[in-house]
C-alpha cells in the first residue's frame, strides 16, 4: 500500500462567501465557507484550500476569523492563499490555523520572498502557486509561461523552469493551475502537470478545469499529480468526495477511504 | 480539571493541536506555554514542532525546553512527541548537517533523499505529504480504538530509525519502511500529525487525554 492522492476541493472565498466564477469571471455564490469546510470534512476531503480573493482590508480581517473558525471545526490540513505578500501575513495565518500558506503573485515579483518564507517557516508550509498558459503554436514543442493578475498578464518566465526554481528557493508544494483550462470544465493541462511533476522533487497539486471525475483521474495518471484539486464540481453538488474517491480508486488510484 | 501543557518554543502552528484538544475533550485546560511552572505542573505534557531540526533544537536550548521535557519524562506523566517534537526526542538528526538531540530515544533521524523510489523504481515526492497507512506494532492504549492500517496525515522530509526495536508502535512505507510511532513508559512519539488526522488522529488524543501513562 503506498500514500495516498489527495483530493482537495478548493474554496475560493471573497468578503466572507464562498464563490466560483468561470475563468475568473461571472462569480456564483456557494455558501458560507466554515459551513461548506465541514461538509467537505464530514465527506472525507484529504486537504481544504481558502484562496481569498478579496481585495479590501475588510475582506481580508473576515478572512482571518473564518480561518480561525475553520480551524477549530475541521481537522484536516488547511491551505490558505491569495494576497500572502510578506512574513507578517504568513505569520496571522498560521496563527489563525492555517498549516500551509500559497504564494502567488508576491513570487513572482520578489523571489527572494519565498526562500525568506521557507526558512522561517519550513517549506512544509510554502505552497507555491503557478498559474501557467500555453504560449506554444500547434507545430512547436510545447511551451508553458507563468501568468499573473488572474491569467492576464504574461511574465516571460517559462512554467518549468520557474517551478524548478520555486523549489530550490524552499517551496515544499507546487500548486498548478493552467489558466485557459480554469473554469471552463475540459480537465487539467495534462502537459504542463507533467512536466512540471516530473521536474521537481515535491508534490504538485494539479488544479484548473475539473468538469467530472474522469479528469481527477486523468490528472493523477497522465499529469502525475501527487493530488488534484477542484471547486465546482463539488460546490454545486455534481459529484460528492466520496463518489470521486470510489472513481478514482476503481482506476487503481490509491485513495483514502 | 484536567490540563495539557503544549510546549511552546516558538515553532509551529501550536493552534491546531490545541484546538483538536479542545474539540476531542470539551473542559480540558490547554496551556501553550514555555513556563517552566506550568510544564511541571500540567497533568499532561504534548512537546509539537515544525520546520527544521535545527531551528527547533536551538530554541528548544535557548529557552529551557530540554529541561522541561527531561523532568516531565521523568515525572512519570504521559507525555506526547508530534512530528519534529517526535525527532527532537531522538539521539541525533542528520537534516542540516547534523543536529544533536535530546536522546530519549535511542536511534537517528534520517532523510529520505531526492532520488527517493518504491520498490518498482517509480520515482517518490520528499517531503512525504499526505495519508499513509500506519501499521501498529504493538498494543497500546494510545492506540485505542483506531483501526490498524488507518491512514493518518504526514509531512516530513527525515525519518526516525529507531533502535530498541520493542519501543517502536508504529510504521509507515514510503519506498522504505520507517518509524512513526515509538513508546516507553509514560512516553509515546509519533511522526503524522494527529491533530489534521481527522477522526483517526482525534481518536488518537482522545486516548491521550484519557492515559494514565503506563504501557
Amino acid at each position: 500500500m503506498a500514500l495516498a492522492k489527495r483530493i482537495i476541493p478548493c474554496l475560493d472565498v471573497e468578503n466572507g462567501r464562498v464563490v466560483k466564477g468561470v475563468q475568473f469571471l461571472d462569480i456564483r455564490d456557494a455558501g458560507d465557507p466554515v459551513e461548506v469546510a465541514k461538509r467537505y470534512d464530514e465527506q472525507g476531503a484529504d486537504e481544504i484550500t481558502f484562496l481569498d480573493i478579496t481585495a479590501t482590508h475588510e475582506g481580508r480581517d473576515t478572512m482571518v476569523h473564518t480561518v480561525e473558525k475553520m480551524a477549530s471545526q475541521v481537522f484536516i490540513p488547511l491551505t490558505v492563499g491569495g494576497g500572502i505578500r510578506t512574513c507578517d501575513d504568513i505569520r496571522t495565518m498560521l496563527n489563525a490555523g492555517a498549516d500551509k500558506v500559497s504564494i502567488n503573485s508576491a513570487a513572482v515579483f520578489n523571489p527572494e520572498f519565498v526562500r525568506e518564507a521557507a526558512q522561517r517557516f519550513g517549506s512544509q508550509c510554502i505552497v507555491v502557486a503557478i498559474d501557467a498558459k500555453k504560449v506554444s503554436k500547434a507545430d512547436e514543442e510545447d511551451r508553458w509561461e507563468i501568468f499573473t493578475h488572474g491569467g492576464r498578464k504574461p511574465t516571460g518566465l517559462d512554467a518549468v523552469e520557474w517551478a524548478k526554481k520555486m523549489v530550490d528557493y524552499g517551496a515544499g508544494e507546487i500548486l498548478l493551475t493552467s489558466m485557459d483550462q480554469d473554469g471552463v470544465k475540459n480537465g487539467y493541462d495534462l502537459g504542463v502537470t507533467r512536466a512540471i511533476s516530473e521536474a521537481v522533487h515535491v508534490p504538485v497539486i494539479a488544479s484548473g478545469g475539473v468538469g467530472n471525475l474522469d479528469h481527477l483521474v486523468d490528472g493523477v495518471i497522465e499529469g502525475k499529480a501527487d493530488a488534484v484539486l477542484a471547486a465546482s464540481i463539488f460546490h454545486f453538488n455534481e459529484y460528492s468526495i466520496p463518489e470521486a474517491k470510489a472513481y478514482m480508486q476503481a482506476r487503481g488510484i490509491e485513495v483514502r477511504l | 480539571m484536567s490540563t495539557v501543557a503544549v510546549i511552546d518554543y516558538g515553532m509551529g502552528n501550536l493552534h491546531s493541536v490545541a484546538k483538536a484538544l479542545e474539540h476531542v475533550q470539551p473542559g480540558v485546560e490547554v496551556w501553550v506555554t514555555s513556563d517552566a511552572q506550568k510544564i511541571a505542573d500540567a497533568d499532561r505534557v504534548l512537546l509539537p514542532g515544525v520546520g527544521a531540526i535545527r531551528d527547533c533544537m536551538s530554541e528548544i536550548y535557548a529557552q529551557g525546553v530540554d529541561k522541561e521535557v527531561a523532568q516531565a519524562i521523568r515525572s512519570g506523566r504521559p507525555f506526547l512527541g508530534i512530528c519534529v517534537g517526535y525527532q527532537a526526542l531522538m539521539q541525533r538528526s542528520e537534516e542540516n548537517g547534523g543536529v544533536e538531540c535530546l536522546g530519549e530515544f535511542e536511534g537517528e533521524v534520517q532523510f529520505f533523499g531526492h532520488d527517493h523510489t518504491d520498490a518498482q523504481g517509480e520515482r517518490l515526492k520528499v517531503p512525504h505529504m499526505g495519508w499513509n497507512e500506519v501499521k501498529q506494532t504493538i498494543d497500546h492504549p494510545l492506540w485505542k480504538d483506531i483501526p490498524d492500517n488507518s491512514r493518518f496525515y504526514f509531512v516530513h522530509s527525515y525519518y526516525v530509525n529507531a533502535v530498541r526495536r520493542e519501543q517502536v508502535a508504529g510504521m509507515c512505507t514510503y519506498g522504505n519502511t520507517f518509524d512513526v510511532a515509538q513508546s516507553h513508559n509514560n512516553v509515546f512519539a509519533v511522526q503524522f500529525h494527529p491533530e489534521k488526522s481527522h477522526t483517526v488522529g482525534l481518536q488518537l488524543l482522545k486516548n491521550f487525554l484519557n492515559w494514565d501513562g503506563k504501557p
